[in-house]
């Protein structure tokens, strides 16, 4: 009898196992969140991540250097433009060749539409799965809009391979520019409006507030960047820090946050969209005339005009799309501030026209990493709040 | 002398026995490493107050299946306060584990459960080493060079047995692995129909 009872006293404070995924509307992808509960307190989460794992990595070691460009965008497909960015920055660095001006500058035009797209998807489905309907609906709305930007500049609506080593891959037409200022004036009003949903909300502000505190400390030993880490009070961003292309010429400021909770990640992108906003407009109006792809011939095609004309340029082309170019030995660190954070790409070439390694350092999987310790202690509700706010895709994590 | 070379002198000073040597090329700073004594290596960087490399960035690993010691595990550390960054690199074999650096900095988990995952280096010490990006019981290490780019195995839905069935790797077409390098510059090999070309000629 006694025997009995201390069993079910043992049942009763059995810790108590939940999985939290991978099917899970609020698990922003294909997690696998493995939560150990007292009660409805969090004593220890354990993301199993993996499920989306296409073997990025392997593929691009099989495919020339133009080829692989295109795996970039389907790693975080929020914000793809960014991540061939770091793939084509590390490739140039490896070449030793530097973009025209133009190039420059609508790469750095694209690169933080992409920011604002990726925000836009983050923040009001961070706001979803704190219970507000209404910001995703009108956040979508503009985000079809960059869409169709997207579609303008490279035919596609998300996955882009629109950035080249060297440069992108077309101009611009006039008339995108234009629509691209006439647009940048209006979105103000957008995040204004979902600002007054959210910003001061009662309801929102409880879920979020002091949930997920990470400090400057942590965020050093947990390897954190991006808004993340600015949250946190650092003013930290490799567009000042380290400029690539034309960033050092920008002139914006580095949102930070004081307090490191899911609040302030979510401030931080609010300000972000507009410091991108400016930048976007600097671009606009500083870009100047030119070409938008190096004329190196071994690098970039020739325009198609000139193909129709010239021997040389056929084979040219023919020899690009065929054999790639060659990078010389070596090995190089490119990295970019993408929306989510540093993005990095480690190459190592041996010379041949394939990357002889190609490892994708992904703040996703970083962040990720620090669930765990942003979750201890917390109730089960919030597990969504603190995902919503590191700002996952699983693309970029399970590579 | 530029101040990544002052500061890889720097290093080099301070950690005598622990680094082989440094190098500087294309404005990054690499600093060669005994694998046993990374933790050390590392820790130096981390306080040192001239080096102050605070975030652990990445952890990878590169295959060199022809070297005697094939893995190169590269380490990237960032110095905020200083805007600098710096590659360590160590060489290790398939046998001998590296010593887990999770002490130094808590982000190395994920990165050394990858690098155990993807290449299988051995990582000792480490809290929780499992596989972390491949399917619950995989087998084989994928981003070695021997490693089949199409796998071992295939699942799909097995509609009679009600549940995902794994099979051996079978493919509808021939794998095909172009070369495209030019063949008056980088073909090491016989190339297809020029087998009789340099043949030796053997007695019948």
């Amino acid at each position: 009898m006694a025997s009995v009872v201390q069993k079910s006293d043992e049942r009763r404070i059995r810790n108590f196992h939940l999985n939290f995924g991978p099917q899970h509307p609020a698990a922003h992808g294909v997690l696998r969140l493995i939560l150990e509960l007292d009660g409805e307190v969090v004593e220890r989460a354990d993301p199993h991540v993996g499920l989306l794992h296409r073997g990025t990595e392997k593929l691009i070691e099989h495919k020339t250097y133009l080829q692989a460009i295109g795996y970039f965008d389907r790693l975080d497909y929020a914000a793809p433009m960014n991540q061939e960015h770091a793939f084509v920055l590390a490739i140039e660095k490896a070449l030793g060749i530097t973009p025209p001006e133009r190039g420059q500058y609508i790469r750095v035009l694209y690169a933080e539409l992409t920011r604002i797209m990726n925000h836009i998807l983050n923040l009001t489905t961070h706001a979803m799965d704190v219970g507000a309907l209404t910001p995703i609906l009108w956040g979508f709305e503009e985000r079809e809009t960059l869409c169709e930007f997207y579609e303008r500049a490279s035919g596609s609506r998300m996955h882009a391979k629109y950035f080249r080593p060297g440069g992108v891959h077309q101009d611009l037409p006039p008339d995108l520019i234009e629509d691209i200022w006439n647009w940048t004036e209006k979105f103000p009003r957008v995040i204004d409006d979902i600002a007054t949903l959210l910003v001061e909300n009662r309801i929102f502000k409880q879920r979020n507030v002091d949930i997920g505190v990470l400090t400057q400390e942590q965020a050093f030993d947990l390897g954190l960047s991006g808004p993340m880490l600015r949250a946190t009070g650092l003013a930290w961003d490799l567009r000042k820090a380290q400029p690539y292309d034309v960033y050092d010429r920008m002139d914006f400021d580095i949102p930070v946050g004081r307090h490191g909770d899911a609040y302030d990640r979510f401030m931080v992108r609010m300000e972000e969209m507009r410091q991108s906003l400016r930048i976007m407009r600097q671009c606009i109006e500083e870009m100047p005339e030119g070409p938008v792809l190096t004329e190196d011939r071994k690098v970039a095609p020739p325009r198609r005009g000139e193909m129709k004309r010239s021997m040389e340029a056929l084979i040219h082309h023919f020899k690009l799309y065929t054999e790639g170019f060659k990078v010389p030995a070596g090995e190089v660190y490119a990295a970019v501030e993408a929306p989510k954070g540093e993005f990095g790409v480690y190459l190592v070439s041996d010379g041949t026209n394939k990357p002889y390694r190609c490892k994708i350092r992904a703040p996703g999987f970083v962040h990720l990493q620090a669930m765990d310790t942003m979750l201890r202690g917390h109730m089960l509700a919030d597990v969504p709040a603190v995902l919503g706010s590191i700002d996952i895709v699983f693309g970029e994590v399970d590579r | 002398m530029s101040a990544l070379e002052t500061l890889g002198k720097h290093i080099e000073a301070g950690l005598a026995h622990e680094v082989t040597g440094f190098s500087v090329a294309r404005g990054e700073l690499t600093v060669h490493a005994r694998a046993d004594q990374i933790v050390k290596v590392l820790t130096f960087l981390r306080d040192d107050s001239e080096c102050r490399f605070r975030t652990l960035v990445d952890i990878c690993g590169v295959d060199w299946p022809e070297r005697e010691k094939r893995f190169d595990v590269v380490y990237h550390l960032l110095s905020m306060h200083l805007n600098q960054r710096i590659r360590v690199k160590v060489e290790v074999d398939e046998e001998t584990p590296i010593p887990s650096v999770t002490g130094v900095f808590s982000a190395a988990g994920w990165f050394e459960r990858e690098l155990w995952d993807l290449f299988g280096v051995m990582v000792s010490d480490h809290p929780d080493l499992r596989r972390i990006l491949t399917d619950y019981g995989f087998e084989g290490h994928p981003l070695r060079k021997d490693f089949p780019l199409s796998g071992f195995v295939e699942l799909r839905y097995d509609e009679e047995q009600k549940r995902v069935v794994y099979e051996p790797v079978e493919l509808m077409q021939e794998f095909r692995s172009f070369d495209f390098l030019s063949p008056w510059e980088g073909a090491q090999y016989i190339l297809p129909g020029d087998e009789k070309a340099g043949a030796t000629e053997e007695p019948e």
